[in-house]
């Protein structure tokens, strides 16, 4: 295959003969996407990867050049996940260790990964759950690294690498909990096993399309120092509040202030002599739901820990790409 | 002294009809319409409060009935999927009235109250997971 469309959201085909990517971010073939600002969104490769977890029928549309042995230059056709001898799902950023959160101080409103943002701060969100996000209870990732058995909605997986922005080299506070988004997790995991509830597309006014995933990870508590940093409480984690509608597209590196966890999910913030409601992206409640569900398996011998074959890198830093001239 | 909400549906035949102007003139209610539609197929929908005594409610909905316009007094024209909500919680900054909110802090749960919500769809656009929608809307 040279060209592939998978419900007409465009897949990857620069691999092996018959295998495709197909990215979650992906929009539909004919998406407007901005044209008409701010666009839907509707459907994208995020939507399309939860179909095939949840064993709903797709098309696939290819296209090929035709060679001696793989004559087939044109094909139309239905398949579910069954029909698939393989379907891994890749995913080279998860499990955001702390991250920022948004607000827009501009006059108008503007519409971002982190949902729509009211003008003159009128709203603010975040993403994150917190003191059960597992990368907050394991900051220096002494249990969690490359090899580390994780869930993954569903499916027994496990990091292959360290997530594409990982950086290990940020301040942090007491315990070492970073104060700013820190280290990511590459994942990877069988979708035959994945649960179409863990796995959403999700659509984003004026932004685009992507996915949530349900992500639990499980830390053995080999010592006290292990313990002690898996009692982190969302009072001790600090995130930073950035303006979306200026600092974060023009790269300024300011920071308007810093709020925590337990102020964020009171749902009133206090920033600037101003009182901001909040809102989250992530899931808490599905976090909690995780979190049992996993604690149900490794009780029942249905979920085993392993011990990583190499440590996430502890003290990296991260660049952005170079401007052009 | 007591309000309803109702959702209204008119067929073809009596969209042209002064429902409301006689609720208010023949039944004495007050009426407060939030959202009111016809389609292309000339039908209508029409979502309202009607407040008043009782017995000049059921009058007024005897009436409704009696002209042929259907009554659906258990919704509202918005329709909050509860299946689909992953109380990620991103509606909470755009539902003007708190019909959907938290009630529980500790579990983060997002909850709907139909009897608060002013059918005014703010969330809609802002559910990334599709879990709001409304009859006014594809």
């Amino acid at each position: 295959m040279t060209e592939a469309w998978i419900d007409d959201v465009l897949a990857y085909s620069g691999i092996a003969a018959v295998d495709l990517y197909l990215g979650a971010t992906q929009l539909r073939h004919n998406d407007p996407a901005n044209i008409d600002y701010p666009g839907e969104f509707k459907f994208g490769g995020g939507h399309v990867i939860e179909k095939l977890i949840r064993g709903e029928e797709l098309q696939l549309f290819a296209l090929s050049y035709g060679t001696d042995e793989y004559p087939l230059k044109e094909l139309r056709t239905k398949f579910t996940i069954d029909d698939l001898n393989q379907a891994t799902m890749v995913n080279p950023r998860n499990c955001y260790q702390n991250y920022n959160v948004a607000v827009n101080t501009s006059n108008k409103t503007i519409y971002t990964y982190l949902g729509k943002l009211k003008p003159n701060m009128g709203n603010m969100t975040y993403s994150s759950a917190g003191q059960l996000s597992p990368l907050l209870n394991d900051p220096v990732y002494r249990t969690i690294g490359i090899g580390s058995s994780v869930w993954l909605a569903g499916a027994q997986g496990h990091v292959y690498s360290e997530g594409t922005q990982h950086t290990s080299a940020v301040v942090r506070t007491a315990n070492q909990v970073p104060a700013e988004g820190a280290g990511t997790l590459a994942l990877t995991g069988n979708m035959k096993e994945m649960d179409g509830d863990f796995v959403r597309g999700v659509s984003f006014k004026g932004y685009g399309v992507s996915i949530a995933l349900g992500v639990g990870i499980p830390i053995p508590i080999l010592d006290e120092d292990i313990l002690l940093k898996t009692t982190v409480r969302d009072r001790d984690i600090r995130a930073q509040v950035i303006d979306y509608s200026i600092d974060y597209p023009m790269e300024t590196g300011k920071v308007l202030a810093t709020v925590n966890y337990e102020t964020l999910k009171s749902g009133i913030v206090n920033i600037l002599g101003r009182d901001i409601e909040t809102a989250s992206l992530s899931s808490y409640s599905m976090a909690l739901k995780i979190a049992e569900i996993l604690k149900a398996q490794i009780r029942d011998g249905n979920f085993l820990l392993n011990k990583p074959y190499q440590p996430l890198p502890p003290n990296q830093s991260m660049k952005a790409m170079k401007a052009g001239k | 002294m007591e309000t309803r909400k109702l959702l209204l549906t008119f067929v073809k035949n009596v969209v042209e009809r002064p429902i409301v102007y006689n609720l208010v003139k023949e039944f004495d209610l007050v009426i407060n319409i939030y959202r009111a539609s016809i389609s292309e197929e000339e039908e209508g929908y029409m979502v309202l409060d009607i407040t008043g005594p009782t017995k000049m409610i059921d009058a007024g909905i005897n009436f409704i009935v009696s002209q042929g316009v259907t009554i659906d007094n258990a919704q509202k024209s918005f329709r909050w999927d509860e299946s689909v909500c992953t109380s990620c919680s991103n509606c909470l900054t755009h539902c003007p009235v708190n019909a959907l909110h938290i009630e529980d802090r500790k579990t983060m749960k997002i909850v709907f109250d139909q009897n608060i919500c002013i059918d005014c769809m703010g969330c809609i656009p802002n559910c990334p997971f599709g879990a709001c929608g409304s009859i006014f809307q594809d």
